[in-house]
């Protein structure tokens, strides 16, 4: 069988598994759509969250972009997991406690405030929806790349399906496709792994490959000689190196979609432990994925570096056939100089990686096939999960608490339905549109940074600190979301010069040093007004306290 | 709060600070600040802060969690706090 008849195979078996599981577990009430009925066993919430988190970025981009960073891709593995430190720490059992459905939820009971609900609700939109149109694209680019459909056909079916099984079954159902999503994408993930690092090292494991004194000093070697920096240094500032990866953890720790997963478990001992479960399940490809980058690198300088065109792999041909290589035998001698410089006569999109992993290696096409079926799953349960975000502050935070608090459970369950087919759609219109506007990489710093800035500070004030009330509560995510979302569209969009950077300071890494800013704000702004009333000090000591309420 | 309830809430801050010390020393310790001194060893071929940053830190995060958990049921058994109620 050939590579894309074997895509459509692995394809076509797990989205009509996905959608089998969705008919199996529709949704009752609202707390079975915005909950999943609060029963979820912690491991299986562990393998939800797990694919809930891991997106199209992470399955796709990041072993990618890794093997071309170097030590410098260190801000993404340390930053995407060390968030879930935080998480298990300071929000997932509180918050579980709190027991109520989305965190506007929280935001708007803790302080006591409509006002702040409603900003708790724009910060949450605008993080789902940036994050989400990314999520769309993906699945749009996996069609076009292996199964030959266009790519805006490719977003419509990717939104037809989530469209089944978010609407039919809300979180439930969402939970439990994901469960299934993380099983697909993570033996997509690790199978070529695996063979590729038997070729490289003769190792089976890609942790332990990746050690192997034939990879990284290799690769420091190899790429000094070719005039890179070395595999294991970076030409980052220090100081940006911290700042991005604190970013990238306390945004983590921020973001809706991932806070709303742990609701759907029994308390908070089942949060703190699905927490645990999500960080095992998520590690398994997040330090398998450094060692697949290495293997990439390696693999693309021997097979193409000093090889004459007529020579060059099939895998080659195809992917800049499709323009994700760039190839200009500048020289004209004939033959592929890959070099650090002004020489160099082939640039690959960091992108491919993955999915040209497995031809790289020369790996049977059903591997293939594995990995594409692999990716879609990736970025369908993170779009799930978003929509999720999207529709719960619409219809339970804007319709049911704000506007029209008279609304049954039934009615709310009919808006809850109504709301996220809207947001599929506006989702994928996002992601058909976004591709135009060129900006998809570029918001991703945005979600996390706004997610650190404005949400993160009030929800672990908001539980830590007694005292801390409405007036700072809406001072700090007013002053995080300003601040951040100035300072990047400022070097994003305005004046991209990394000269003007504060303190060296990029603006993926600036939602940490605006964070601080944001609780400063805060904290001062609580202490100059009155202490919030005596029932919100009691709802702080019950959320402390399990089982006390 | 009874007396039992600000102890172990009292306990609970304590065991989560000290705990955020090691994922703060792990992280951005040794594989940020510290890492050139660390790059003296190593693991295989591996420089030894090079791969605090790419491997041991992750390892180190799921094992804090863990231990996490762990002490928090010790700490609930200890002062009688009982899970079962919390769900509304």
């Amino acid at each position: 069988m050939s590579g894309p008849l074997w895509s459509w195979v692995f394809v076509g078996l797990t989205f009509a598994l996905y959608i089998g599981i969705a008919v199996w577990s529709r949704a009752g009430s609202t707390r079975d759509f915005y909950v999943a009925g609060h029963d979820v066993p912690p491991v299986l919430n562990g393998m939800a969250t797990a694919a809930d988190w891991m997106s199209a970025a992470s399955f796709l981009s990041m072993a990618g972009l890794i093997a071309f960073l170097g030590y410098g891709g260190s801000v993404y593995l340390m930053g995407w997991t060390g968030g879930y430190v935080l998480l298990a720490l300071l929000l997932a059992p509180y918050l579980r406690e709190f027991g109520k459905f989305t965190v506007p939820d929280f935001v708007g009971d803790r302080y006591d405030s409509r006002a702040a609900r409603i900003i708790a609700v724009i910060c949450a939109l605008f993080v789902s929806f940036t994050y989400i149109a990314g999520q769309m694209k993906g699945v749009g680019v996996a069609f076009s790349a292996f199964l030959d459909v266009p790519q805006n056909w490719g977003i419509a079916i990717g939104m037809a399906i989530v469209l089944v099984y978010a609407v039919l079954g809300g979180m439930k159902g969402i939970t439990y496709t994901q469960v299934a999503q993380y099983v697909v994408l993570i033996f997509a993930y690790t199978v070529p792994a695996i063979f590729i690092s038997l070729a490289i090292t003769g190792q089976l494991v890609p942790q332990i490959g990746f050690t192997s004194e034939s990879v990284l000093p290799r690769l420091d070697r190899l790429l000094v000689e070719l005039g890179f920096t070395e595999y294991t240094q970076t030409t980052k500032a220090k100081i940006d190196v911290f700042c991005i990866t604190a970013a990238l953890m306390f945004g983590t720790a921020g973001l809706p979609h991932v806070i709303i997963r742990f609701f759907t478990v029994e308390n908070a001992q089942a949060a703190r432990r699905s927490a645990g479960w999500a960080l095992a399940f998520i590690a398994v490809l997040y330090t398998t994925a450094p060692a697949v980058g290495a293997f990439a690198r390696i693999n693309f300088i021997d097979q193409v570096n000093e090889t004459a065109i007529d020579d060059l792999p099939a895998w080659f041909e195809t992917w800049e056939s499709t323009g994700y290589i760039d190839l200009d035998d500048k020289n004209g001698d004939g033959v592929v100089q890959y070099r650090a410089g002004a020489d160099n006569e082939v640039v690959p999109n960091r992108d491919i990686f993955v999915l040209a992993n497995p031809q790289i290696a020369g790996l049977p096409a059903w591997v293939v096939g594995l990995v594409v079926a692999g990716g879609m799953a990736a970025a369908l349960s993170t779009a799930a999960g978003l929509l999720m975000v999207i529709s719960s502050a619409v219809s339970h935070d804007l319709m049911r608490m704000t506007f029209r608090p008279d609304m049954t459970d039934k009615q709310e369950l009919r808006w809850a339905r109504i709301s996220a087919a809207g947001a599929v759609v506006a989702a994928g219109l996002l992601g058909i549109f976004a591709d135009n506007l060129g900006f998809v990489a570029q918001v991703v710093a945005f979600a996390f940074g706004l997610a650190a800035a404005s949400l993160f500070p009030v929800i672990v004030l908001g539980i830590f600190w007694g005292r801390f009330n409405k007036q700072g509560a809406i001072a700090a995510m007013v002053t995080g979301l300003v601040t951040t979302f100035s300072y990047i569209v400022w070097f994003k969009f305005v004046d991209p010069d990394p000269a003007g950077w504060w303190l060296g300071i990029s603006p993926e890494g600036i939602g940490f040093a605006f964070m601080w800013l944001a609780l400063a704000v805060g904290v001062l702004t609580a202490v100059a007004t009155p202490a919030p009333p005596d029932h919100i000090r009691q709802l702080v000591e019950d959320i402390r306290i399990p089982g006390a309420n | 709060m009874t007396d039992n309830q600000r102890l172990y809430w009292r306990a609970t801050r304590r065991l989560t600070v000290g705990l955020l010390l090691v994922w703060f020393a792990v992280s951005f310790g040794a594989g940020i600040l510290f890492r050139e001194a660390l790059d003296a060893a190593s693991i295989g071929g591996a420089p030894l802060g090079f791969w605090m940053a790419q491997q041991g830190s992750i390892y180190v995060f799921v094992l804090l969690i863990v231990i996490y958990c762990t002490a928090m049921t010790r700490l609930e058994r200890k002062f009688g706090i009982d899970q079962k109620g919390s769900d509304q």
